[in-house]
């Protein structure tokens, strides 16, 4: 099941020119860029892990092209997301958030229902990969470390 | 303006057979920017002349490119080298507009460093901080400032040497996301590429920034006097003249820089005499610099010893 959250996730997914267009808008309108990276993708779950500082006060996105490159070499089969900050007053917020890598397969959620008092029922979603720790949950085969 | 010509090439594998190069030299608007900078900065004609090249082959390979021949992007990283208060700084500022105008660099901003931004304090500092740097000044230009302090021959320790590869790395490899100027003194460059080899050979253009001489200098003063809405009047020209080749003879000479410097100087005697005075000042008075103003300088001090010519005179 393909993971839809952010910008853009129900299109196919960016090629790197198109990603590097979105972070040109991005700093254009002067946002800060970050970029997370996680393999529990729970849709609850914000704090993905951050791939070094965010990037501040850069004009071009060649910079922010070599951080994705290198946050995609070093963590093949996670989820990578770009977030573009907007510090103005008003809105101190994320204005911008897209993913940029995704795992080559992803299992997807199931629904979980739990029975309480008066027979209501509670539900709760649970990534299937998440059965395993992290750092092991997208690989077909347990990673050799 | 010196129009720019290019032989045509010998066959034009698309359909433009012949292109007007003066028609892509309005277009790119170059022209006003030589211009400003034949305008305001005095002097420094082997430097004019290098960026007017610079400018015309930039032109060329964009004609080329229309007529379909291969135009490898070039390398322009450049070294500035020259005495103290020649400009360099002010060209690179330049540089990083004419450079955007052409093209060449996607967004034309100037990213100044010294060594301070680029080498860190300790083990594993040095790599992060010199990365950051690039990547601020991609798609620009990244100016690094005293670029001898870079590499201490004396400590073999020293993580400058850790900055300079990274910077090596990149500026063979992204050569189309930025743009380095290495600027720095005449003596201490020189050094610092005899010992760093692959700097000079990753280094397209060697600009030698000339001193100023005396007519030059007397001309900046009268700019830097003019931009501030200050004027001198014919006695105090004189004296400046004067003062000129006086502060040429001593120790810590540097060009436009002391110049400026004595410009601040000589307003601030002028606001004092103006205060001073008795009675109502008028317009010219506010914006005239006497004789006086400049003749009160210890460059003008007859039994001066001569190691006392710092910039810091009263």
């Amino acid at each position: 099941m393909r993971l839809t959250q952010g910008t853009f996730s129900f299109l196919p997914d960016l090629t790197d020119e198109q990603i590097s267009k979105q972070v040109e808008y991005a700093l254009g309108k002067g946002w800060a860029i970050g970029i997370e990276y996680t393999d529990d993708p729970h849709p609850r779950n914000t704090y993905w892990n951050m791939w070094g500082q965010p990037l501040f006060e850069l004009r071009d996105a060649a910079g922010v092209m070599q951080e994705v490159h290198a946050c995609r070499a070093a963590n093949a089969e996670h989820y990578i997301r770009i977030n573009a900050f907007d510090s103005e007053r008003g809105f101190e917020t994320v204005r911008l958030s897209f993913i940029v890598q995704r795992p080559s397969v992803e299992p997807g959620f199931q629904l979980q229902r739990t029975e309480e008092k008066g027979r209501n029922i509670r539900y709760t979603i649970r990534a299937y990969a998440t059965d395993r720790p992290a750092g092991h949950r997208y690989f077909a085969t347990d990673r050799k470390t | 303006m010196s129009h720019v010509t290019a032989e045509k090439p010998p066959q034009a594998t698309t359909e433009p057979r012949t292109i007007d190069l003066r028609a892509l030299y309005a277009q790119t608007d170059i022209g006003s920017l030589l211009a400003e900078l034949d305008h305001e900065l005095v002097g420094l004609a082997p430097v004019k002349r290098r960026i007017r090249e610079i400018a015309s082959f930039l032109l060329v390979a964009r004609a080329r490119e229309q007529m379909g021949f291969s135009s490898a992007p070039p390398t322009l990283h450049m070294a500035f080298t020259g005495n103290p208060g020649t400009g360099k700084t002010t060209v690179a500022l330049r540089m990083a507009g004419i450079l955007h105008r052409l093209g060449y660099v996607r967004k034309g901003h100037l990213v100044s460093v010294t060594r301070d931004d680029l080498v860190g304090q300790y083990i594993g500092h040095t790599a992060p901080k010199t990365k950051e740097v690039l990547k601020r000044a991609m798609g620009g230009v990244l100016f690094i400032d005293e670029a001898y302090y870079l590499y201490r021959p004396e400590n073999e320790k020293d993580y400058g040497q850790e900055a300079i590869e990274i910077l090596l790395q990149v500026m063979e490899n992204q050569r189309d996301d930025l743009t380095v100027i290495l600027a720095g003194y005449t003596d201490r460059m020189e050094t610092f590429f005899q010992s760093n080899p692959g700097f000079r050979s990753r280094i397209a253009h060697h600009i030698d920034f000339p001193d100023y001489d005396d007519g030059e200098l007397l001309l900046i003063a009268e700019k830097l006097a003019g931009n501030a809405e200050y004027r001198l009047s014919d006695s105090a020209r004189e004296a400046l003249r004067e003062y000129i080749s006086r502060r040429r003879q001593q120790p810590n000479f540097a060009n436009a820089r002391s110049l400026r410097n004595a410009f601040d100087r000589a307003r601030l005697r002028q606001a004092m005499r103006l205060t001073q005075r008795e009675g109502a000042i008028n317009v010219d008075d506010l914006v005239t610099l006497e004789a006086s103003d400049i003749r009160a300088s210890r460059v003008f001090d007859q039994d001066e010893s001569p190691d006392n010519g710092t910039d810091r005179q009263r």
